[in-house]
């Protein structure tokens, strides 16, 4: 039953994200990204880490919609994109990393038997407790540093993006005088 | 195990039919008590009080051609309703729709996968949900439509933050992911409803899920005064109608996510049993949404991301901290 279902799972993401890699169409493209990170959360919810899951879900459908809107701005989304390969030495170096990635993968399997997890999953206790237990006692360091990181990226966001932010952005285009709007271009 | 099966697609199928059922009655009931609020009558021409609306609606939508614009890109512009329908479904699996009962001497839970992060599922889907409306925008070659996607991309940026946040409080007190661990938190009445203690989260909630559900002063995806249709400008028959029947049972899960989360669920209350009970909770969410879209004026996209942002956000913020301290001291 679980393999059956692993195998459905695996085909149809390898098979989308193949399209995502391939196709020349930016909707495509993005669209098969999408549907390849849903599915995703299908292999979590098949190992029983209903937790991972949900938040593969969410997570990835936001940060993908931010994807389309930048794709929406630089894109028509309903022709295809004339790809530029001027560098021979970029197609080299990426088709011979994944040579060495496919031999990693594939040599995975007879790794991983000899791996033994450091932190055993705390007993009797339901999937968020328990990854929230070991989050908070034996990784606590790296997820603090992690959440120091995304709150530093968000000070610079807001850093970077901060102009007018006072003001709201119908007001702005009202009020705009042309002439010094030229100016602040320049 | 076969039972299992057997009774899990027994239970999918059920929760098909009624619910897109309920979507094409709520259609007759829409129109119905917008009138009634604007001093008109109606559809009232098609059998009693208009009811058959419904059946001359849906024969429409079943006979309309089914046409694709030349310029479409077809596969996505096809696959587009499909996301926003089969999304608001695949959410109602994780929502315990009614009370355990005991039909022909077995157990029924009307729950199609009791699993234990239920709500985050549920957000989860009806967050992908929104690739329909986005899909279809960009899909179909016309100003409108990709109008309509771009605010599709901004209104689920911005609402989503707030739904989760405002969750936060609440999953906190009860100390669990699981719809039915909040069922059972509220089970001692009225008093003990999560809505005495989060009122400021219920009521972020109910902003968000109206954002959720691009119902009226969110509805900028489909404005017809200023975008024509939004994304829905280029489809018509029953693609059309399968971003309607998603938007529907998309109200009827907020509806159902609001009452089990803050309302006390399908605990029995004070006469009315449990069952009962939680349909007139869902049937007043269902109304309160035509009630407020009959009585208020949408408000514009920026309008939107500020509510959001910078009113709504921090709100749910100071409300998790407030939350956080109570229960330490």
């Amino acid at each position: 039953m679980e393999a059956i279902a692993f195998y459905i799972f695996a085909i149809l993401i390898t098979g989308l994200f193949l399209v995502t890699a391939f196709s020349r169409n930016i909707l495509y493209a993005m669209s098969s990204l999408a549907a390849g990170m849903v599915l995703i959360s299908g292999l979590f919810f098949i190992l029983g880490a209903d937790f991972l899951g949900a938040v593969q879900l969410v997570v990835y459908s936001g940060a993908i919609m931010a994807l389309y809107a930048f794709g929406m701005m630089f894109f028509d989304a309903t022709r295809d994109v004339k790809e530029k390969n001027t560098s021979s030495y970029l197609v080299f170096l990426l088709s011979g990393f994944s040579a060495v990635a496919l031999v990693v993968i594939f040599a995975a399997p007879t790794i991983g038997k000899h791996i033994e997890p450091i932190v055993t999953a705390p007993q009797g206790l339901d999937n968020p407790h328990a990854i929230g237990a070991v989050l908070f006692t034996k990784y606590l360091i790296p997820f603090e540093v992690a959440a120091v990181m995304l709150l530093v990226a968000m000070i610079a966001g807001i850093v970077l993006a901060s102009k007018k932010m006072d003001e709201s952005l119908s007001e702005i285009y009202l009020d705009a005088d042309p002439e010094t709007e030229k100016k602040e271009q320049e | 195990m076969d039972g299992y099966i057997i009774a899990t697609v027994i239970k999918a199928i059920l929760i098909l039919a009624v619910i897109s059922a309920l979507a094409g009655f709520g259609t007759y009931i829409e129109r119905k008590i917008l009138a009634f609020i604007q001093r008109r009558l109606g559809p009232m021409h098609v059998g009693p009080f208009g009811v058959l609306q419904i059946a001359a609606d849906g024969i429409k939508l079943f006979t309309k051609e089914d046409f694709i614009p030349s310029g479409a890109n077809k596969i996505v512009f096809m696959v587009a309703p499909i996301i926003t329908a089969a999304t608001a479904f695949i959410a109602l699996a994780a929502v315990p729709l009614l009370p355990e009962f005991t039909l022909f001497g077995i157990d029924v839970k009307p729950i199609v996968s009791d699993m234990n992060i239920g709500i985050l599922f549920v957000i989860a889907m009806m967050g992908v949900g929104l690739y329909g409306p986005l899909l279809a925008g960009m899909a179909q070659e016309n100003k409108w439509g990709i109008i309509g996607s771009a605010r599709t991309a901004i209104q689920f940026l911005s609402y989503e933050v707030v739904t989760g946040l405002s969750l936060l409080a609440p999953i906190m007190m009860v100390g669990s992911l699981s719809l039915i661990d909040f069922n059972t938190y509220q089970a001692g009445g009225i008093g003990h409803w999560i809505v005495w203690t989060q009122p400021v989260a219920f009521i972020l909630f109910l902003i968000s899920g109206f954002a959720e559900t691009n119902r009226t002063p969110f509805d900028l995806l489909e404005n017809e005064a200023e975008v024509i249709s939004g994304y829905a400008t280029e489809y018509s028959g029953m693609r059309w109608g399968m971003f309607f029947i998603g938007e529907y049972a998309n109200m009827i899960t907020i509806g159902f996510l609001a009452s089990l989360i803050f309302l006390g669920g399908f605990n029995p209350l004070w006469i009315i049993p449990g069952g009962l009970a939680i349909i007139l909770k869902v049937a007043f969410f269902f109304f309160l949404m035509l009630w407020v879209r009959s009585a208020w004026p949408h408000i514009r996209p920026d309008q939107l991301m500020w509510l959001c942002w910078k009113v709504l956000m921090p709100l749910a913020v100071i409300n998790i901290l407030i939350t956080g301290l109570v229960m330490m001291a």
